[in-house]
């Protein structure tokens, strides 16, 4: 099973976590002034990169708190994780942070 | 017939036998009905004056507690979230406690709530503590990587659960549960034992 580090509770078992799907989604600054295929746009269109992936993720059996994380969807390895408000950070392929 | 509404009867009351059953791989058993309130508050200085309160020191430090006493008798505060705690004291203490940690809290923004029915206890310890627990628990709970103090939330046997070392060395634990798992997780611990029990009899 994979470990998955929580900024504030250090490297957990998958199971500890719950995925929240991309991170970096602004909720609209106008949200009347969207029309349904915007509205349908930011809530169901997500980026699927091969690579490198902003997501977010909660430490539902732990300290209960979101955080972001840097996630390389063709190995599925955590490339960075950092607390929500931080801006993501450069990240290189080859920077694993699970040990 | 009236049935009397004034008893209070814990979680595991029905598992007090089976549980001592356990000895001596494990000794464990329930400390129900303690004082637990969750703290919530970001405010460094409302944190430390309400630790000067309690006589105790709010953790510092992620994944761990505190503990000491006080005027209102032996507290512990186990860190729970970057701005949440939990503020554990004997039974009957709730009034006061609440009223206090209120007072030191004020002007600061946060809350204090009384959870006390929301989890029950279990005290562990024994030789095959540590052992029974890694049957259902991901954490490293040898003395190196979680020495006394450490208070991790985490899953035990898929449930949730506050699990605080209290001496790394023998291998005393203590459990927070669920009340409404806490049955389930009795019977768990039952079952884990059983190839320790046939060893040591
Ligand atoms: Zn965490």
């Amino acid at each position: 099973m994979q470990l998955i580090p929580c900024p504030w509770c250090g490297p957990r078992e998958e199971a500890e976590f719950h995925y929240g799907g991309q991170a970096h989604v602004a909720y609209p600054e106008d949200p009347r002034a969207l029309t349904d295929q915007e509205w349908a746009r930011f809530v169901f269109f997500r980026d699927n990169p091969c690579g490198p992936f902003a997501e977010r993720w909660s430490h539902s059996a732990g300290c209960r708190r979101w955080f972001n994380a840097v996630r390389d969807t063709r190995t599925y390895e955590l490339l960075s994780v950092y607390r929500v408000g931080e801006p993501m950070p450069e990240v290189s392929e080859r920077d694993e942070v699970v040990s | 017939m009236r049935a009397d509404t004034s008893v209070r009867t814990s979680p595991l009351a029905a598992w007090t036998d089976r549980l001592a059953d356990l000895a001596p791989a494990l000794t464990a058993a329930e400390r129900p009905f303690l004082t637990q309130l969750t703290v919530r508050a970001s405010d460094p200085v409302a944190v430390a004056r309400m630790g000067e309160a309690l006589g105790v020191a709010f953790p510092a430090d992620p994944c761990t507690a505190t503990r000491g006493g006080g005027p209102f008798g032996a507290v512990e505060v186990l860190w729970l979230g970057p701005d949440e705690y939990l503020v554990v004291a004997e039974p009957d203490r709730r009034v006061p406690v609440e009223d206090a940690l209120r007072a030191a809290l004020r002007p600061a923004r946060g809350a204090v709530v009384d959870t006390s029915a929301q989890r029950t206890t279990i005290a562990l310890s024994g030789p095959h503590a540590r052992d029974v627990l890694a049957h259902g628990c991901a954490i490293d709970l040898h003395p190196s990587a979680a020495p006394a103090g450490t208070c991790v939330q985490t899953l035990v046997a898929r449930a949730g659960a506050v699990l605080r070392v209290d001496d790394a060395e023998s291998g005393a634990f203590t459990l927070l549960v669920r009340s409404s798992f806490a049955e389930y997780l009795a019977a768990w611990l039952s079952d884990a034992c059983v190839e320790y029990r046939a060893a040591l009899s």
